[in-house]
């Protein structure tokens, strides 16, 4: 299958005039047995995402691609994925910064999925959730937005954009479901840091745990694949550092 | 905290129809896409394999000594050649770059450092390369 992109929806390209590149896009359906990689040929622009070419594919070859996407610029954390075994945010990934004529998209690793690129967070959100969805910043609710039913208020913490990138990227994670992960331990080392309300002797308890922050090997992919500076192995570590005074001066204290 | 309270119960293939993409080993060691901090993860459970191979190598060899001068003798006469010299050498990159990075790794995990992790790693590998050069030459000067 075969197009270029539509001038009338992308304005960076026309008809005829851009690179041609091969997408390999990770296809698998509910009740499939397992997945495969369709092959998909587009023309692009120099600013043409590789979000924007899968909207194109979507849109002009094949209407049974899933995928999931939101605000366009790295803000929402919805469209994060494993292009050329890189874990990225497809909304800010040039296709022509890519440097390959053939292009691989799959979903975030580790997860369940949905279908196609879409994965099912509702694991990654209850990590989150153990550590007591930490950081509401009250100035990033806006009193006249509207919710919808259901929800009591939008909330988000810190700099993270809760994209599971952290934890596709991770070798880890990739073998032990238990292991609370890296975004999780990022949000506990804000909330330690700064409480806001939560008890951070109940998340250092959490934390110091095999499966906490005792389980990373300090690969610092974790760090590496974040689109957002959150730096979870660096806060990993700050936690060990936290953990290991914390029982140093339990010690301390019963010998004295 | 036991195991089980860390972590969320995991999506049950059977009631909704979720196929949990877990990479498995092929996240350790599938160096595609990974980044510095990646390839040393991996280098380090690759040499950390190797030395515990060479360790039991290592303990049967050194079961010939009961076995008599001569099963010795044969083993010390094989171990002089060329190729055996080479697996020296390879020996010797393991574990240096298992020690150096395991420095690297205790740092960090200390939370010192963590933020020049890489620049801690490359500095380490140059000492690592060099040490391996001189190590090679003598090797061979002696084999």
């Amino acid at each position: 299958m075969s197009a270029g992109i539509d001038p009338a929806r992308d304005t960076h390209a026309t008809e005829g005039t851009g690179v041609p590149i091969r997408f390999r896009v990770y296809r698998r359906k509910a009740g499939d047995r397992a997945g495969h990689f369709d092959e998909f040929a587009l023309e692009v622009a120099p600013d043409t995402t590789v979000l924007d070419a899968l909207v194109a594919i979507r849109t002009r070859l094949d209407p049974t691609l899933m995928l999931r996407h939101s605000c366009f610029h790295a803000s929402c954390g919805t469209c994060g994925m494993r292009v050329n075994d890189a874990e990225v945010m497809a909304c800010v990934t040039k296709v022509l910064d890519l440097g390959t004529p053939r292009v691989k998209v799959e979903p975030i690793a580790n997860g369940a999925l949905l279908g196609d690129l879409a994965t099912d967070m509702v694991d990654f959100y209850a990590r989150l959730a153990a550590i007591g969805r930490a950081l509401v910043r009250n100035s990033e609710w806006l009193p006249s937005s509207e919710l919808p039913p259901g929800i009591e208020a939008h909330n988000r913490y810190e700099s993270c954009i809760e994209c599971g990138l952290c934890l596709s990227a991770c070798p880890v994670v990739a073998t032990d479901a238990r292991y609370l992960g890296p975004a999780a331990l990022a949000a506990a080392e804000r909330a330690i840091g700064e409480p806001r309300g939560l008890d951070p002797g109940f998340i250092l308890n959490l934390i110091d745990d095999p499966q906490g922050a005792w389980r990373c090997h300090a690969a610092f992919e974790c760090t590496e694949a974040c689109p957002s500076e959150v730096d979870p192995a660096g806060a990993i570590m700050a936690l060990r550092r936290r953990a290991a005074g914390a029982r140093l001066r339990s010690i301390i204290r019963r010998r004295t | 905290m036991s195991e089980q309270s860390v972590s969320p119960e995991p999506i049950d293939p059977g009631s909704s129809w979720a196929s949990r993409r877990r990479r498995g080993i092929a996240g350790w060691g599938d160096p595609r896409g990974r980044r510095l901090g990646g390839w040393a993860f991996i280098l380090n459970r690759l040499t950390g394999l190797g030395v515990l191979l060479y360790l039991s190598f290592h303990l049967v060899v050194l079961s010939l000594l009961a076995r008599g001068p001569s099963a010795w003798d044969g083993f010390v006469s094989l171990a002089g050649s060329p190729i055996f010299l080479c697996f020296d050498v390879v020996l010797i990159f393991g574990l240096l770059f298992h020690g150096l990075n395991g420095i690297r790794v205790t740092l960090v995990g200390f939370g010192l450092v963590v933020d020049r992790q890489r620049a801690m790693l490359v500095a380490l590998m140059v000492i690592g390369a060099i040490a391996l050069v001189v190590a090679a030459l003598h090797i061979f000067a002696a084999g």
